[in-house]
């Protein structure tokens, strides 16, 4: 069974369409990444998920429950790591995860958890000392401290330097291989790459593509364009044979700056949700 | 892969309520602008107001009591709406919110967190009226009686009551305001300052509606000399029985208003 379905999801604002239909399926294990540029929907889709808010019409199902009748042995199951928390700033790192680990049935071992998410060094520091990375891993470790099947992370890493993205990726590959579903909501392309199992792409309230971040929108079909400098000039030529026009041009000498390029994720995802 | 299981009974109410009171109590104590303004204010106004208008043992035990029913108030009303909507805005109801914890230990907890406070608060101002007013401390066991009970009616009713108002504030500086206003009015009605015999009808009444009025007169009775002081009050007597009403009725209003109006964030939704 799958961890989340969702059919024919529908929510509006003040006559404003958030949420205009969306399907959804994340198998059990999987780490699936929402992208979408702001206002797309995918905050309000993740939190109809974590049963935070209503919804308009649709079918959803998360962990074989309705999150809008989600109990608290639901709710044990899964973990939320939030966006821009600045709570419990006077409680140090220790004292706050062994607080939160209170509330579940089995959480992990909250020393195993600040090992974890690589505060150990921090463990006696208060949250409001911490630098803006660190205190996204507290949240990571208050998320995922009742030992949770799925995990959401709602754009996790805005606002990091490319180092502590890379810390807090290997982060997420760590859950992620110890069976944890993974739902990520982000707007870097790079992230959803280095992470997601599966992608999917939300503009306008609807789902636009879905697939592999290798396959998304038919890109590992489309044209290839093969570039080089001639005498007049950068030529281009768009094939879907990209080694048989190589051998064809190379017969007549050397191609200088040649390059061979298929779209990037980027230039898929831009054209999407255009 | 692992096998998951988080799929174990989870812990009771009252429990997690205790948890969440002890991690309360922690964070409160820890943050100095709580300990110069909500716990020692009442035992530092005390001291500037007694000065001035304190001069006789009676007066003393009078005044002290009505500022022990103020500082309770302060730091149930006023102390607990802010820390709610503080919660709201720094993150902290969102995050219980998707735990397995329910409301009702976070209302636990609060109630935890502002009893030890008005407790602290209560005693560092005896403390205070004791060494420099001579104040007496009640000396029968049925006084205490009643002080237990008016402190407990008292902070329950007014705790409830500013949850429910803090919906209405959308930051924690709002907060201070619809907060205080109200608590600072209801000051001069309810004889804290000024006596509540000396007022005009009108406003005798408009304070003898809200708690701050019924909690002062209940210390009074504890902190009174002799019951002979019952005199002074607006009704000439000390009317236990309709404190213990009044405080009652607030209560389950309080009850009702904070199902009714309590919001986890400040979105829309």
């Amino acid at each position: 069974m799958n961890a989340i379905r969702v059919r024919g999801l529908r929510k509006a604002y003040k006559g404003h369409q958030a949420v205009a239909g969306v399907d959804l399926d994340v198998a059990r294990g999987e780490v699936f990444a929402v992208l979408g540029p702001n206002g797309a929907g995918k905050t309000t889709t993740v939190e109809i998920l974590e049963g935070h808010r209503g919804r308009d019409s649709g079918e959803v199902n998360v962990l074989g429950v309705d999150p809008a009748e989600g109990n608290r042995a639901w709710r044990s199951r899964l973990g939320i790591v939030l966006q821009s928390a600045t709570d419990a700033a006077t409680l140090t790192v220790r004292e706050a995860v062994r607080h939160y680990a209170r509330y579940y049935g089995n959480p992990r071992d909250p020393e195993e958890v600040i090992e974890l998410v690589g505060l150990a060094e921090k463990a006696k520091s208060r949250a409001g000392t911490l630098s803006g990375g660190q205190r996204r891993r507290l949240d990571v470790a208050l998320g995922i401290i009742g030992r949770p099947e799925l995990v959401f992370l709602d754009e996790p890493t805005t606002g990091f330097d490319p180092e502590a993205r890379r810390q807090f990726w290997g982060l997420i590959r760590l859950l992620a291989a110890e069976g944890t579903t993974i739902l990520l909501t982000t707007h870097y392309l790079d992230e959803a790459e280095a992470l997601a199992d599966r992608v999917a792409v939300l503009a306008g309230g609807r789902i636009v593509a879905e697939g592999t971040p290798q396959t998304l929108g038919g890109r590992a079909h489309a044209d290839a364009t093969v570039r080089w400098m001639s005498d007049r000039g950068y030529t281009e030529i768009k094939t879907s044979e990209p080694t048989k026009v190589i051998a064809e041009l190379s017969r007549h000498g050397e191609l200088a700056e040649l390059t061979v390029t298929r779209p990037s994720l980027e230039d898929v995802y831009l054209e999407l949700i255009a | 892969m692992t096998t998951v299981t988080s799929e174990a009974a989870v812990p009771g109410t009252l429990e997690l309520g205790l948890a969440r009171g002890a991690a309360e109590l922690r964070e409160f104590f820890r943050q100095k602008e709580n300990l110069i303004f909500t716990v020692s204010l009442p035992a530092i106004l005390m001291l500037l107001l007694g000065t001035v208008y304190v001069h006789e043992a009676a007066a003393g035990q009078m005044f002290a009591a009505s500022m022990i029913g103020a500082g309770i108030i302060s730091t149930s009303f006023v102390g607990l709406g802010i820390s709610v909507v503080a919660d709201r805005e720094d993150g902290t109801l969102k995050r219980l919110r998707g735990t397995p914890m329910p409301f009702t230990s976070y209302f636990i907890g609060k109630i935890i967190l502002v009893f030890v406070s008005s407790l602290f608060e209560a005693v560092l101002l005896m403390v205070v009226a004791m060494l420099r007013f001579d104040v007496e401390l009640p000396s029968t066991a049925e006084k205490w009686f009643t002080f237990g009970w008016v402190f407990l009616l008292g902070v329950i009713s007014c705790s409830l009551i500013g949850v429910a108002l803090s919906s209405i504030a959308q930051s924690t500086r709002s907060a201070s305001g619809v907060l205080n206003l109200p608590y600072i009015v209801l000051q001069f009605l309810s004889g804290v300052f000024i006596s509540q015999a000396v007022l005009p009808e009108s406003l005798r009444v408009a304070g003898s509606l809200f708690p701050l009025k019924w909690v002062c007169q209940g210390f009074r009775s504890v902190f009174a000399l002799n019951d002979g002081y019952a005199v002074m009050e607006a009704a000439g007597s000390w009317e236990l029985g309709r404190i213990a009403l009044v405080l009652g009725a607030w209560t389950i209003a309080g009850l009702v208003l904070v199902t009714r109006t309590f919001r986890w964030t400040n979105e829309a939704s």
